[in-house]
Formats: C-alpha cells, structure tokens, sequence
C-alpha cells in the first residue's frame, strides 16, 4: 500500500517501543505511534499523559495532553505532580519529543529562534519536553528532516540530549543512565554513538540514501559501515491507522 | 548550601512564607457561609490589577474560561501570570492585560503555534521566564506546602534553566546538584471543577491537573462550577473533596463554564468555536474583533452562552464520552 510521511513517522516510531512497559506521550504523532504500538506489538504498552492519565486504552485519539480521551477506561487518573513525581522516581521508560531544532547530541530548541528577549520566532515553550528530556530513561525524538532542523547547534536547548557530549549530563544533575534514545525522521532512524553521545545512523527509510540525510542534516552525521533499511509500513499498520486509530485524518 | 548556578530571569514573585501565614489567619475563614456570587462579582471583588494569577488545567479542557473572560471584560490591568495555558492565557494576552509571565507552554496543541503569543513576545512586549511543566506545578506544589523553594531534578543544563529565576546547588545530603524551584505564592488561584457546594467544597472527575496544588498556593481562591451540589452529597463522599472550603473565597455556578473548550462527563469541544478563534487570532484586528463580539458584548457568562446557542450546546453535550 501506498503511504504518506506522517504514516511512515508514526509506523517507524511505533516499532521503537516495547510491550509492557510505559511511555509518556506528547500531542500528534506519538499519541498515533502508541495506539498503533497498543494495537500490533505492545497490547501491554502503557501510555502515560503528563496532567495524570495512565493506562489508558486509546479508543479515540486525543487531541491534547490534559484531554478526558487521555484517561478513557484508564487505569489510573491522576495529576500532573504524580506523573512527573512517577518518572523523577525512574518509573518511566519512554518519552517522546520534539521541536524545531535538533544537534547531534540530541538537545532539542521549542523555544525561541533568535534572541529570546526579542526573538525572531517564538514557539510554544518547553511544556513537559524538558521534564521528559530530563527524567526519562529513553528519549524518542521525533523530527522532520532538513538542514535547518538538524542543526550544529540550537538556538536555544529547551530540552537536554546529551548537552556538551559524554559526561555532560550528569555533569549538570540530571539523572544518571538517562538521554537520547531515537531520533525518528522522516528520512531515517538515528540513535546515539555510545563513545561520543553523538548522532548516528541506524537505519534508512525505504528510497532513502545516505546521501540524502547527509545533505539534509546540517551537522556531521556518524555513518557506521553497516546502515539498515527500515521495512515499510505494513498493509495491517497502515489499515489500523486509517481505519482504526485516526478514521477523520486528524494527523495522517 | 552552596549555589552552583543562577538562572537569569527575574523572580516575579518572591515566595512569601510568612506574609503569607499572616494573611491567611487574617482572611480565611473555617466558617460554613455561602460564597455563591456571578462571575462579575467574583473577579471584582478578588481580583485587583498588578496581581499575580493562577489557571487551571489547560486552555482546552476543565479551564475556568468563564473568569478569563470576566477578567478581559472588566480589563485587570498588569497582570503577572503562570502560564501553563492555552486559551485562557491567551485571551488575557491577546486583551494587553499581561505584562509578565512565567511560561512553559503556550499553543494550541492539535493546532500549533499561538499567534498572540508570537506577536507579543516578537514585540517584546511580554517579559517571559521560561519553566517546564513539571517546574511549574512543582512550584505551586513549594507554596502548597509553606515552603520558600523544592528541589528537583529537571531544567539543569539547559537554557530553559538560563531564562527562569530557578537556582542549581549542591546537596547537603548527598552532594549532587539538584535544581530549586521558588514557591509561587500566588495572589489569586481560578480553577473550573465538576461540582462544589456553596461553601465551595469541590470535587473533579477525571485527572485533576494541578488543582490540588493551585489550591493551597493560592491567597485568594476562586472556583467555578458546572453544578452547585447540596452540601449533603459533600458529606456523603468526604474523600472526593478535592479543595476544601476553607480555602475558597469565591464559588461561580458556570454551566458551560470551559467552553469552548471540553468538560470531562459533561461536554466535548466546540472544534467550530476553537478553529473561529484560532483563525481569528492570526492578525491583531480579527482577535480584536473576536474579543469584542465574544467577550465586551456579552454582559455575562448567561449572554455569551446564549450567543453560543442552545443547539450548539446540546451538540456537545451530546458528544461528552461516558465511562
């Protein structure tokens, strides 16, 4: 079957996860990746919502992070304080972020382009990113790929990757054993080198050549010797998409 | 203690532990009397220009809208605000009532960035702190507590750190850098909940954001309502008392009071409304126009809901998911 971007984002960010575990879920994209993961390889998935629901099971998308879709036949319904107090504690295990700009350690900018007290752009802020970037095991960043997205440096780190490279994190307090996981785009997978905490290739998305990230990713990106191809979107996923979890075309 | 790092962003509102001990003994009562008044009378009487004020949850859903609203007609001037919002701090930005603003986040999540919000941060009109969310409910969560500061591990490293008014030290205990957020004490907390009776117990369905902490940081507590409950069903499920009355100046009947934003159990999102005032808000003259014919030309909360149109919120009454 034919599919569009934003299916390819979702199916490739769905894979990421595990079953029987938790991931604290964001707007958009990664709301479509969980139910799909819900409904294919982690039935056990458990969604976490930053205002307190938990274990939901996500029947209809949610149109925001605080909706009363985020605790539907949920298993817990909670607040804002207990779920952050549950990931500060090292409860959770995956997280999902964005924004406008990434670096190759992975720090990610939704603030601010420009100076911040008088910027050339303002975006939303950080919301739960910087909790997530910060308390989470494994990070899952989500991002369109281009030149002025994947950037040497950030305009502004709302969100901590790696910050300055290997030891930076810790250096600065946050917790051990946490960071950047995956970075899904739409050209490619990219994890982090484990030496230099650096971005590397994982694995392409169907079409794609190394070329093209290359050319696309305003940074030095590590290519290993092997790079993967991430299989396409299945007819099931992309039927439980279409069908099932976004019917009106909401995202997809 | 030894202070490692200062963020750079101006502390808005220094906690106030003690001044604050003293106005509670002096202004809050433990008495049982009604605290039912309109929307009007409400923000009249608690809500004064230069304070600093709390919503609660979050723009689209269970938001005190109603007292947004109030607060835009009757034009409360230089206002400092904790910004976890979507509409409801927008519309108080849009109004030129905000001066600073203590921000995580402020868009419209499905449909993305907030146009007020750029155009008054790109004017540099706004003087914007930056926090995460878990910073600012933690925050509320220091003053809930009496406390001047909590410590926390989030924000470190990053230059959402650099522009908030948090400061790193060093454990006494352990040694490690740990992250204090300042207690925000604020002069008024608004929150919108399922029910209260009309002393102002009340309970929520559903998660309940950071409504527990707002409460209790709060020196003047106002709460709406989408029903005004006997005081009897309060005493029958005394553990559903989220906020007790003792902490509550002032309760609002406001039926609809989230529109157009959802109401768990009660109502779903007008998606019409919302995309009105979402497209209006591109250009300053159309928000303006939105504030006018929705918010200066309906005397009250009833006019606007009359404006809104019965069958418009039977329609979304319709559409609230059950259990």
């Amino acid at each position: 079957m034919e599919y569009n971007q934003n299916e390819l984002l979702i199916c490739i960010a769905s894979r990421q996860m595990e079953d029987r575990t938790s991931a604290f879920i964001g707007t958009g994209i990664p709301m479509l990746a969980a139910a799909l993961a819900q409904k294919t390889h982690a039935p056990n998935l458990m969604p976490v919502f930053e205002f307190g629901g938990t274990g939901a099971q996500l029947e209809d998308l949610p149109l925001g992070v605080g909706g009363s879709r985020t605790f539907y036949r949920a298993l817990a319904a909670s607040s804002i304080c207990d779920v952050m107090e549950a990931a500060q504690r090292g409860l959770i295990m995956y997280g999902f972020v964005g924004g406008a700009q990434i670096d190759p350690y992975g720090n990610l900018n939704s603030t601010v382009i420009g100076d911040h007290a008088l910027p050339k752009v303002r975006f939303p802020g950080s919301g739960g990113a910087n909790d997530i970037g910060s308390l989470i095991w494994r990070t899952i960043a989500i991002m369109k790929h281009g030149i002025t997205k994947f950037v040497e440096k950030v305009d502004f780190i709302t969100t901590p990757g790696y910050l300055t490279g290997p030891g930076a994190r810790e250096a600065a307090g946050l917790p051990p054993g946490t960071g950047p996981y995956r970075v899904v785009s739409d050209l490619a997978l990219m994890g982090f080198d484990e030496q230099t905490k650096r971005m590397t290739l994982l694995a392409l998305n169907p079409g794609v050549t190394v070329e093209q990230v290359k050319e696309n990713t305003g940074f030095e990106l590590i290519i290993p010797d092997t790079v993967d191809t991430n299989p396409p979107p299945t007819d099931k996923e992309l039927t439980l998409l279409r069908e099932k979890i976004d019917p009106t075309g909401l995202y997809i | 203690m030894e202070v490692v790092e200062s963020g750079q962003g101006e502390l808005f509102l220094p906690p106030r532990m003690n001044e604050d001990r003293e106005w509670m003994r002096e202004h809050k009562s433990w008495a049982l009397e009604s605290k039912l008044m309109s929307e009007h009378d409400a923000v009249k009487k608690y809500v004064h220009d230069n304070d600093y004020i709390g919503t609660e949850l979050y723009g689209f859903v269970r938001c005190p809208m109603s007292i947004a609203r109030e607060i835009v007609r009757q034009k409360k001037k230089h206002l400092q605000v904790a910004g976890q919002g979507i509409m409801e701090v927008d519309i108080l930005i849009a109004a030129g009532l905000v001066d600073k603003i203590d921000l995580t986040y402020l868009g419209y999540e499905v449909y993305g960035l907030s146009s007020v919000l750029r155009r008054a941060a790109q004017s540099g009109k706004l003087q914007i702190n930056e926090w995460s969310n878990a910073a600012l409910a933690w925050r509320l969560k220091a003053a809930a507590l009496g406390v001047p500061f909590l410590p926390v591990r989030v924000m470190m490293g990053t230059d959402t750190f650099t522009h908030s008014a948090a400061k790193v030290v060093k454990c006494p205990f352990t040694g490690e850098k740990v992250c204090l957020l300042p207690a925000t004490m604020l002069d008024v907390g608004i929150i919108h909940v399922s029910r209260a009776d009309k002393y102002g117990n009340c309970q929520i369905d559903g998660i309940s954001g950071f409504a527990f902490e707002l409460a209790r940081a709060s020196r003047r507590l106002i709460v709406s309502a989408e029903e005004i409950i006997p005081t009897e069903e309060i005493r029958k499920y005394p553990e559903k008392t989220l906020i007790p009355w003792y902490l509550v100046d002032a309760v609002v009947e406001a039926p609809f009071g989230s529109h157009p934003g959802e109401m768990p159990f009660y109502y779903w999102r007008d998606e019409e409304h919302l995309s009105w005032y979402v497209k209006a808000s591109k250009s300053e003259e159309t928000t303006q126009e939105y504030l006018q014919k929705w918010i200066w030309d309906c005397d009250s909360h009833t006019e606007y809901l009359d404006r809104v149109g019965k069958d418009k919120l039977d329609s979304i009454k319709g559409m609230a998911k059950g259990r």
